[in-house]
Protein backbone atom coordinates (compact mmCIF):
# COMPACT_ATOMS: atom_id res chain seq x y z
CA UNK A 1 0.00 0.00 0.00
CA UNK A 2 1.51 3.66 -1.05
CA UNK A 3 1.98 5.60 1.68
CA UNK A 4 1.01 3.60 4.53
CA UNK A 5 2.99 5.76 7.30
CA UNK A 6 0.69 8.93 7.30
CA UNK A 7 -2.22 6.61 6.34
CA UNK A 8 -1.36 5.16 10.29
CA UNK A 9 -0.62 8.42 11.22
CA UNK A 10 -3.93 10.10 10.68
CA UNK A 11 -6.23 7.15 12.88
CA UNK A 12 -3.68 7.71 15.37
CA UNK A 13 -3.64 10.77 16.25
CA UNK A 14 -7.70 10.76 16.12
CA UNK A 15 -7.40 7.96 18.32
CA UNK A 16 -5.63 9.86 20.38
CA UNK A 17 -7.88 12.91 20.22
CA UNK A 18 -10.36 10.39 20.98
CA UNK A 19 -9.15 9.33 24.15
CA UNK A 20 -7.45 12.45 25.66
CA UNK A 21 -9.95 14.55 24.01
CA UNK A 22 -12.58 12.86 26.39
CA UNK A 23 -10.20 12.25 29.43
CA UNK A 24 -7.47 15.01 29.83
CA UNK A 25 -8.36 18.12 31.55
CA UNK A 26 -9.83 21.37 30.61
CA UNK A 27 -10.51 24.61 31.89
CA UNK A 28 -13.73 24.94 34.39
CA UNK A 29 -16.11 27.42 32.10
CA UNK A 30 -19.60 28.25 33.17
CA UNK A 31 -22.40 27.29 29.98
CA UNK A 32 -19.72 25.57 28.29
CA UNK A 33 -18.88 23.04 31.08
CA UNK A 34 -17.90 19.60 29.62
CA UNK A 35 -18.85 20.82 26.16
CA UNK A 36 -15.55 23.06 25.80
CA UNK A 37 -14.15 18.99 24.54
CA UNK A 38 -16.10 19.84 21.48
CA UNK A 39 -13.43 21.75 20.14
CA UNK A 40 -11.24 18.97 19.50
CA UNK A 41 -13.75 17.25 17.24
CA UNK A 42 -15.72 20.50 15.74
CA UNK A 43 -13.12 22.62 15.17
CA UNK A 44 -10.42 20.19 13.34
CA UNK A 45 -13.36 19.57 10.61
CA UNK A 46 -13.19 23.61 9.66
CA UNK A 47 -9.14 23.30 9.74
CA UNK A 48 -8.85 20.30 7.93
CA UNK A 49 -11.97 21.95 5.21
CA UNK A 50 -9.62 24.83 4.55
CA UNK A 51 -6.76 22.63 3.85
CA UNK A 52 -8.74 20.31 1.30
CA UNK A 53 -9.79 23.64 -0.36
CA UNK A 54 -6.38 24.64 -0.64
CA UNK A 55 -5.52 21.97 -1.90
CA UNK A 56 -8.17 21.95 -4.52
CA UNK A 57 -6.98 25.22 -5.48
CA UNK A 58 -3.38 24.27 -6.09
CA UNK A 59 -4.87 21.37 -8.14
CA UNK A 60 -6.88 23.87 -9.80
CA UNK A 61 -4.43 26.42 -10.63
CA UNK A 62 -2.66 23.08 -12.28
CA UNK A 63 -5.60 22.35 -14.38
CA UNK A 64 -5.62 25.70 -15.88
CA UNK A 65 -1.95 24.88 -16.82
CA UNK A 66 -3.63 21.90 -18.69
CA UNK A 67 -1.67 19.67 -16.66
CA UNK A 68 -3.45 15.76 -17.17
CA UNK A 69 -5.61 14.57 -13.88
CA UNK A 70 -5.33 18.01 -12.01
CA UNK A 71 -9.30 18.88 -12.31
CA UNK A 72 -10.57 15.46 -11.13
CA UNK A 73 -8.00 15.95 -8.24
CA UNK A 74 -9.07 19.60 -7.11
CA UNK A 75 -13.06 18.23 -7.97
CA UNK A 76 -12.65 15.40 -5.28
CA UNK A 77 -10.67 17.59 -3.07
CA UNK A 78 -13.52 20.33 -3.25
CA UNK A 79 -15.46 17.10 -2.36
CA UNK A 80 -13.96 15.81 0.57
CA UNK A 81 -13.71 19.52 1.68
CA UNK A 82 -17.10 20.11 1.52
CA UNK A 83 -18.19 16.88 3.63
CA UNK A 84 -15.79 18.46 6.17
CA UNK A 85 -17.76 21.09 6.25
CA UNK A 86 -21.15 19.36 6.61
CA UNK A 87 -19.51 17.68 9.51
CA UNK A 88 -18.73 21.17 10.88
CA UNK A 89 -21.72 22.78 10.34
CA UNK A 90 -23.99 19.78 11.63
CA UNK A 91 -21.67 19.54 14.66
CA UNK A 92 -21.70 23.16 15.05
CA UNK A 93 -25.50 23.68 15.21
CA UNK A 94 -25.67 21.11 18.19
CA UNK A 95 -22.86 23.09 20.13
CA UNK A 96 -24.94 26.40 19.72
CA UNK A 97 -28.09 24.97 20.62
CA UNK A 98 -26.71 24.11 24.17
CA UNK A 99 -24.54 26.90 24.77
CA UNK A 100 -25.60 29.79 22.68
CA UNK A 101 -29.85 28.75 23.00
CA UNK A 102 -30.57 28.13 19.12
CA UNK A 103 -29.03 25.98 16.56
CA UNK A 104 -28.57 28.64 14.05
CA UNK A 105 -27.69 32.56 15.47
CA UNK A 106 -27.16 35.49 12.94
CA UNK A 107 -23.72 34.89 13.51
CA UNK A 108 -21.62 36.45 10.51
CA UNK A 109 -19.43 33.08 10.96
CA UNK A 110 -22.55 30.55 10.30
CA UNK A 111 -23.84 32.86 7.43
CA UNK A 112 -20.53 33.26 5.99
CA UNK A 113 -20.18 29.41 6.03
CA UNK A 114 -23.46 28.84 4.84
CA UNK A 115 -22.68 31.19 1.95
CA UNK A 116 -19.33 29.33 1.16
CA UNK A 117 -21.24 26.34 0.92
CA UNK A 118 -23.43 27.02 -1.70
CA UNK A 119 -20.26 28.71 -3.83
CA UNK A 120 -19.01 25.31 -3.48
CA UNK A 121 -22.18 23.56 -4.45
CA UNK A 122 -21.92 25.86 -7.66
CA UNK A 123 -19.10 24.47 -8.60
CA UNK A 124 -20.23 20.82 -8.53
CA UNK A 125 -22.76 21.89 -10.62
CA UNK A 126 -20.91 24.29 -12.81
CA UNK A 127 -18.15 21.20 -13.11
CA UNK A 128 -20.84 18.58 -13.73
CA UNK A 129 -22.65 20.64 -16.70
CA UNK A 130 -20.16 20.59 -18.94
CA UNK A 131 -19.46 17.48 -21.03
CA UNK A 132 -16.24 18.04 -22.74
CA UNK A 133 -13.05 17.30 -20.62
CA UNK A 134 -10.85 20.13 -21.70
CA UNK A 135 -13.27 23.01 -21.23
CA UNK A 136 -14.48 21.70 -17.95
CA UNK A 137 -11.33 21.66 -16.51
CA UNK A 138 -11.06 25.45 -17.80
CA UNK A 139 -14.53 26.52 -16.61
CA UNK A 140 -14.32 25.00 -13.22
CA UNK A 141 -10.80 25.77 -12.71
CA UNK A 142 -11.32 29.29 -13.33
CA UNK A 143 -14.39 29.36 -10.62
CA UNK A 144 -12.71 27.27 -7.99
CA UNK A 145 -10.21 29.76 -7.53
CA UNK A 146 -12.74 32.80 -7.28
CA UNK A 147 -14.67 30.17 -4.37
CA UNK A 148 -11.78 29.51 -2.93
CA UNK A 149 -11.31 33.71 -2.46
CA UNK A 150 -14.65 33.64 -1.22
CA UNK A 151 -14.37 31.42 0.73
CA UNK A 152 -11.34 33.34 2.72
CA UNK A 153 -13.20 36.32 2.45
CA UNK A 154 -16.34 34.90 4.03
CA UNK A 155 -15.20 32.77 6.87
CA UNK A 156 -11.79 34.18 7.43
CA UNK A 157 -12.29 38.14 7.33
CA UNK A 158 -15.89 38.98 7.28
CA UNK A 159 -16.56 37.65 10.80
CA UNK A 160 -13.49 39.33 11.76
CA UNK A 161 -14.75 42.90 10.93
CA UNK A 162 -17.41 42.95 13.03
CA UNK A 163 -18.71 40.92 16.27
CA UNK A 164 -18.73 37.38 16.27
CA UNK A 165 -20.06 34.75 18.89
CA UNK A 166 -16.71 32.39 17.79
CA UNK A 167 -13.85 33.35 19.86
CA UNK A 168 -11.29 34.66 18.53
CA UNK A 169 -13.10 37.08 16.02
CA UNK A 170 -14.36 40.76 16.33
CA UNK A 171 -10.84 42.63 15.89
CA UNK A 172 -7.76 41.20 14.64
CA UNK A 173 -6.64 38.38 16.89
CA UNK A 174 -2.99 37.26 16.75
CA UNK A 175 -2.73 33.86 16.92
CA UNK A 176 -1.28 33.63 20.60
CA UNK A 177 -4.38 35.62 21.81
CA UNK A 178 -6.44 32.77 20.93
CA UNK A 179 -7.14 31.83 24.63
CA UNK A 180 -6.60 28.10 23.98
CA UNK A 181 -5.83 26.34 26.95
CA UNK A 182 -1.98 25.23 27.28
CA UNK A 183 -3.00 21.42 28.16
CA UNK A 184 -5.49 21.60 24.92
CA UNK A 185 -3.27 22.84 22.88
CA UNK A 186 -1.24 19.63 21.96
CA UNK A 187 -4.65 17.57 21.49
CA UNK A 188 -6.35 19.75 19.43
CA UNK A 189 -3.11 19.73 16.71
CA UNK A 190 -2.95 16.29 16.80
CA UNK A 191 -6.85 16.25 16.21
CA UNK A 192 -6.16 18.94 13.26
CA UNK A 193 -3.25 17.10 11.78
CA UNK A 194 -4.71 14.04 12.08
CA UNK A 195 -8.11 14.82 10.24
CA UNK A 196 -6.38 16.62 7.52
CA UNK A 197 -4.53 13.37 6.98
CA UNK A 198 -8.14 11.43 6.91
CA UNK A 199 -9.25 13.85 4.19
CA UNK A 200 -6.17 13.20 2.23
CA UNK A 201 -6.55 9.76 2.25
CA UNK A 202 -10.38 9.73 1.45
CA UNK A 203 -9.46 11.68 -1.54
CA UNK A 204 -7.22 9.96 -2.98
CA UNK A 205 -9.26 6.93 -2.38
CA UNK A 206 -11.72 9.09 -4.12
CA UNK A 207 -9.46 9.89 -7.12
CA UNK A 208 -7.75 6.47 -7.39
CA UNK A 209 -11.38 5.25 -7.81
CA UNK A 210 -12.85 7.56 -10.28
CA UNK A 211 -9.07 6.70 -12.26
CA UNK A 212 -9.53 3.29 -12.68
CA UNK A 213 -13.67 4.01 -13.36
CA UNK A 214 -12.51 6.24 -16.69
CA UNK A 215 -9.92 3.82 -17.57
CA UNK A 216 -12.61 0.99 -18.18
CA UNK A 217 -15.04 3.14 -19.92
CA UNK A 218 -12.44 4.10 -21.88
CA UNK B 1 -21.59 62.81 61.24
CA UNK B 2 -22.64 62.94 56.99
CA UNK B 3 -18.45 62.36 56.75
CA UNK B 4 -19.48 59.00 58.84
CA UNK B 5 -22.52 57.61 57.38
CA UNK B 6 -20.95 58.36 53.83
CA UNK B 7 -18.31 56.16 54.99
CA UNK B 8 -20.34 53.29 56.30
CA UNK B 9 -22.29 53.40 53.25
CA UNK B 10 -18.65 52.99 51.20
CA UNK B 11 -17.86 49.88 53.43
CA UNK B 12 -21.51 48.56 53.13
CA UNK B 13 -21.07 48.86 49.35
CA UNK B 14 -17.85 47.59 49.13
CA UNK B 15 -18.68 44.46 50.92
CA UNK B 16 -22.16 44.00 48.48
CA UNK B 17 -19.65 43.96 45.71
CA UNK B 18 -17.57 41.08 47.63
CA UNK B 19 -20.93 39.21 48.32
CA UNK B 20 -21.95 39.61 44.47
CA UNK B 21 -18.42 38.47 43.42
CA UNK B 22 -18.30 35.36 45.25
CA UNK B 23 -21.97 35.35 44.25
CA UNK B 24 -20.31 35.25 40.28
CA UNK B 25 -17.66 32.53 40.44
CA UNK B 26 -19.64 29.56 41.76
CA UNK B 27 -18.04 26.12 41.58
CA UNK B 28 -18.51 25.24 37.70
CA UNK B 29 -20.55 21.90 37.03
CA UNK B 30 -17.99 19.27 35.47
CA UNK B 31 -18.28 15.34 34.90
CA UNK B 32 -15.89 15.22 37.41
CA UNK B 33 -17.31 11.52 39.14
CA UNK B 34 -17.55 10.41 35.55
CA UNK B 35 -13.44 10.80 35.77
CA UNK B 36 -13.31 9.42 39.55
CA UNK B 37 -15.34 6.51 38.87
CA UNK B 38 -13.51 5.64 35.46
CA UNK B 39 -16.64 5.63 33.73
CA UNK B 40 -14.94 7.81 31.03
CA UNK B 41 -12.87 4.88 29.56
CA UNK B 42 -16.00 3.14 28.76
CA UNK B 43 -16.77 6.30 26.72
CA UNK B 44 -13.33 6.57 25.21
CA UNK B 45 -13.24 2.81 24.34
CA UNK B 46 -16.60 2.52 22.46
CA UNK B 47 -15.66 5.95 20.46
CA UNK B 48 -12.46 4.19 19.45
CA UNK B 49 -14.00 1.12 18.29
CA UNK B 50 -16.20 2.90 16.13
CA UNK B 51 -13.65 4.73 15.03
CA UNK B 52 -11.25 2.11 14.29
CA UNK B 53 -13.95 0.60 12.40
CA UNK B 54 -14.37 3.24 10.04
CA UNK B 55 -10.58 3.25 9.70
CA UNK B 56 -10.32 -0.42 8.66
CA UNK B 57 -12.58 -0.20 6.10
CA UNK B 58 -10.84 3.01 4.45
CA UNK B 59 -7.60 0.60 4.60
CA UNK B 60 -9.65 -2.40 3.09
CA UNK B 61 -11.06 -0.15 0.66
CA UNK B 62 -7.21 0.96 -0.02
CA UNK B 63 -6.40 -2.34 -0.21
CA UNK B 64 -8.77 -3.44 -2.76
CA UNK B 65 -8.22 -0.34 -4.81
CA UNK B 66 -4.71 -1.23 -4.98
CA UNK B 67 -5.01 -4.83 -6.30
CA UNK B 68 -7.29 -3.12 -8.98
CA UNK B 69 -5.28 -0.58 -10.07
CA UNK B 70 -2.12 -3.86 -9.94
CA UNK B 71 -4.48 -6.02 -11.91
CA UNK B 72 -4.76 -3.01 -14.97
Amino acid sequence: MKGIWWKLLGPLLILYSISMGLYGPVPRLPILNETIRVLYYHVPMWFSMIAMMLASLIFSIQALGEKEGADLKAFEFARTGFLLASLGLITGMVWARFTWGAFWVNDPKLNGTAVTMLIYLAYFVLRSSVEEAQKRARLAGVYNIFAFVMMIVFIGILPRMTDSLHPGNGGNPGFNQYDLDSNMRPIFYAAVLGWILIGLWISQLRIRYKKLRDAKTI
Amino acid sequence: MQKLSRYITLLALALFSFSAKAQQMPEVEMADSLRENGKIFVVIIIMSLIFIGVAAYLFNLDRKISKMEKGQ
